[in-house]
């Protein structure tokens, strides 16, 4: 911990005495709060103290002690180390209060807890499930639920080896049979209670200010989940009058697998291939957050090569996104195809030195815990070496000169979907969301992690908090990657790039992380708790996809519908991380 | 001006539209093929492509790089009567390494004693469920079981084929040497090192 963190802790104590305790135990950090006092500490934090960030809320299920833990991450706008606050309850009436007066970020992130956990979250003003569906059964991060195809705690499965007779789990629990009903309940006749709340609540908007002399109807219509333009099966829902967006709300978890509670089933290592299908488009950032919160946990560092290694893939990766990202905003503003095929192309030289590299394309799987899967291939480093110091930027500025003054461009972005800085930091935005809204937080700044500290970089930032400039960050963004790959590739060193012996079994001692980077889409942060075991006892995942959708409405609101779908390109969401 | 931003857009769409066709004609002066030939695939994969630079697939194929892997295969050596020895050894790391738990391995008891031999009695790898990680591959102490590039697996009822039994998983040694010749000369001399410095040990000892 370090000397800063230690200060504000002891005032903290001091200021709020018998209310906040440190936390002791082994491994673990950061406070125990009262759960009555919760909503005044925080309130202090913030206003006092300059905690005015909410990173990430979830809970932790301590089955053994009975008891249901939720976590809080603060930390500040203007950089500098986290705050780790902790909310105790009992597990059968689990609730605590919301947070959602004094950050409003928390609202999905407290939905999501109290859908997978049960936690009551007192004081929300919707809490609905938000990625299991309304008649769903239960809470599935709890630690005593099971899946319809569960077969143990904790994998390896002994059924495998040394006596491993093949069988499929669909032969043996077949499809239709392997859902267990309530008694007295019809599927057929069921209707959810959650859209008829949702359509409910839509439907009370009350104009304010100049009301027309023409009488207009409120039409509640639903974007998606089918619809080209939600970049994957998402809904909107959204209340208009003519064209203009009175209320939106998004429903999401259609590709809800509990990413979650298969990662606590896992062992430590075989989560790392499952953490690149979160944002698939970014696998390597999403082995980089992972490997950090482990090692962390472990207390190895890797050496120095591989900490270039994972320097350049990640940059690579945000420059690959970032494209990918750009193309895909031309194409919801109605430009189809071509500019986004012209910005994929450079994504597909990227992609070919990644799959020499690792081995796939998208699914890259080359981070371990204290280092990376393998060297650089022959001729790979030359290969990189040519892309960034010559096509890549060359290309960029080809980018830039095609869209960047572009009327029609500047005529659909300029002014439309603004968050501003306040908004953006109350409602937990990250990543060239926050930035563009005039907020300069940059993980790799604020908080460095690996070797970020060593380069010459600048953080992108502008401020206006429209679509416009969300697309101009992005280009700057890339600008700022191209450098730090510049040096990387030049500075490099020879050496291993694995500390230590690879092993397939590794022993993490019992605590908790909280590992976070600065992916492309925003932070991406992972806490994993560890109870000595191989497999985690907790394993969350702080989706940027997911929580940087907080502030969809206030962006859509007052805008046209055609607006809403720019303004969702314009935040760069991947299905696969907000649903996890 | 107005409309500037437009114009300057349209201009490099020509630009490209221009560098598509330019190399066609370029590669077609000098007699060379640009298309179906291994010269025009690299050039069109290297840094240096200008235009449009599609693999046309399925006539062309994408070169898949060394390290490329997709589904597991076993390594079997054979001796000079042509009898095959699998290199596994049913230790079991891969199916404890393997993520989605895709592997099955039955180990070989000896009749009499009850003791375990080791050699796999059966292999499975259920490929609708591997996610071609590599882990098995990368974990496997005994280089016995290898990644493919072998990637055009499609088939017509996925429940009669998709289970691969010992059998079709088994490859000869000689195939992954060709498909992954500088890992194979790696392995082949860390393990005429271990043996020399076995050997060496031996003898002193003697």
């Amino acid at each position: 911990m370090s000397e800063q963190a230690m200060v504000i802790e002891n005032t903290l104590e001091a200021r709020f005495p018998g209310i906040v305790s440190r936390d002791e135990r082994k491994g673990y950090e950061g406070y125990i709060v009262q759960t009555d006092k919760l909503v005044a500490v925080a309130t202090r934090l913030r206003d006092e103290f300059g905690y005015d960030y909410l990173s990430s809320v979830t809970g932790v299920d301590y089955l053994p002690e009975d008891k249901m833990e939720v976590v809080y991450h603060l930390y500040k706008s203007t950089g500098g180390p986290g705050l780790v606050l902790k909310a105790q309850t009992s597990r059968e009436a689990a609730s605590v209060p919301s947070l959602m007066p004094v950050y409003p970020g928390a609202d999905f992130q407290e939905r999501e807890a109290w859908d997978l956990f049960g936690i009551h979250f007192e004081g929300h003003p919707d809490l609905r499930r938000i990625l299991m569906w309304e008649g769903f059964h239960g809470h599935p991060m709890r630690k005593d639920w099971r899946e319809a195809y569960y077969e143990e705690e904790g994998k390896p499965f002994k059924s495998r080896w040394p006596d491993g007779h093949v069988w499929r789990a669909e032969d043996k629990n077949p499809f239709n049979k392997n859902v267990d009903y309530p008694s007295g309940f019809d599927p057929e006749s069921w209707v959810p209670e959650s859209d008829v709340s949702l359509y409910a609540g839509m439907g009370k908007v009350v104009k304010s200010g100049n009301v027309s002399d023409l009488k207009t109807d409120q039409v509640v219509v639903n974007m998606g989940p089918q619809h080209p333009s939600t970049h994957g099966v998402f809904r909107m829902v959204v209340t208009l009058e003519g064209e203009t967006i009175l209320a939106l709300k998004p429903v999401m978890g259609y590709l809800h697998r509990n990413h979650e509670k298969i990662g606590e089933r896992n062992t430590f290592l075989h989560n790392m291939p499952f953490t690149d299908r979160l944002d698939y488009l970014s696998s390597m950032s999403n082995n980089f957050g992972y490997a950090l919160a482990v090692e962390k946990l472990m207390g190895i560092k890797p050496p120095e090569r591989a900490e270039y290694l994972r320097v350049i893939m990640a940059e690579l990766t945000r420059i690959s996104n970032h494209v990918w990202a750009i193309g895909f905003l031309l194409n919801d503003l109605g430009a189809y195809f071509t500019p986004m095929l012209y910005a994929v192309e450079e994504r597909e030289l990227i992609l070919d030195v990644f799959e020499a590299v690792s081995g796939s394309r998208m699914m890259c799987n080359y981070f371990r815990f204290g280092g990376v899967a393998r060297d650089l291939p022959e001729g790979v480093h030359e290969k990189i070496r040519k892309l960034v110091y010559d096509r890549l930027p060359r290309k960029i500025d080809e980018i830039d000169l095609y869209l960047t003054n572009n009327e029609i461009v500047r005529s659909r972005c300029e002014g439309v979907g603004v968050l501003t800085p306040e908004q953006a930091i109350a409602y937990s935005a990250s990543g060239p969301l926050l930035r563009a809204s005039g907020v300069p937080y940059d993980v790799r700044r604020a908080d460095p992690y690996s070797i970020y500290d060593r380069f010459d970089f600048e953080v992108a930032v502008h401020y206006h908090g429209d679509i416009y400039d969300r697309y101009m960050i992005r280009l700057d963004e890339i600008r700022q990657s191209l450098r730090i790959l510049q040096q990387a590739v030049r500075d490099i060193p020879e050496g291993p790039t694995q500390e230590g012996k690879p092993q397939y079994q590794v022993r993490v001692p019992p605590g908790e992380a909280y590992g976070r980077v600065e992916g492309p889409k925003g932070e991406l942060g992972y806490y994993v708790v560890s109870n000595g075991k191989p497999n985690p006892w907790r394993y969350h995942v702080r989706a940027p996809s997911f929580i940087n959708l907080t502030p969809l409405e206030i962006m859509c609101v007052g805008n046209k519908v055609a607006d809403s779908v720019a303004v969702l390109g314009s935040i760069d969401i991947v299905l696969g991380e907000t649903d996890r | 001006m107005n409309g500037m931003g437009i114009l300057k857009g349209m201009g490099v769409t020509l630009k490209r539209f221009w560098e598509t066709y330019w190399d066609d004609i370029v590669w077609w002066l000098r007699r060379d093929k640009r298309y179906e030939s291994e010269d025009g695939i690299s050039h069109r994969m290297s840094t240096n492509t200008r235009g449009i630079f599609t693999i046309q697939y399925p006539e062309e194929k994408l070169p898949v790089p060394e390290e490329f892997r997709f589904i597991p295969f076993l390594l079997y050596e054979e001796d000079e009567n042509g009898e095959q020895h699998d290199r596994c050894t049913s230790c079991g790391i891969c199916a404890k390494v393997c993520p989605p738990q895709c592997i099955w391995i039955v180990r070989t008891n000896d009749p009499n004693t009850g003791r375990p031999i080791p050699e796999p009695e059966e292999f499975y790898i259920d490929v609708d469920i591997c996610m071609n990680c590599g882990f098995c591959a990368e974990y496997c102490p005994f280089d016995a079981i290898k990644m493919d590039h072998d990637y055009e697996l499609s088939v017509y009822d996925r429940h009669q084929h998709n289970i691969y039994d010992k059998e079709k998983l088994s490859k000869p040694v000689s195939y992954y040497a060709s498909i992954r010749p500088t890992n194979y000369e790696r392995e082949e001399r860390a393990r005429a090192e271990a043996e020399a410095a076995k050997a060496a040990r031996k003898a002193q000892h003697n």
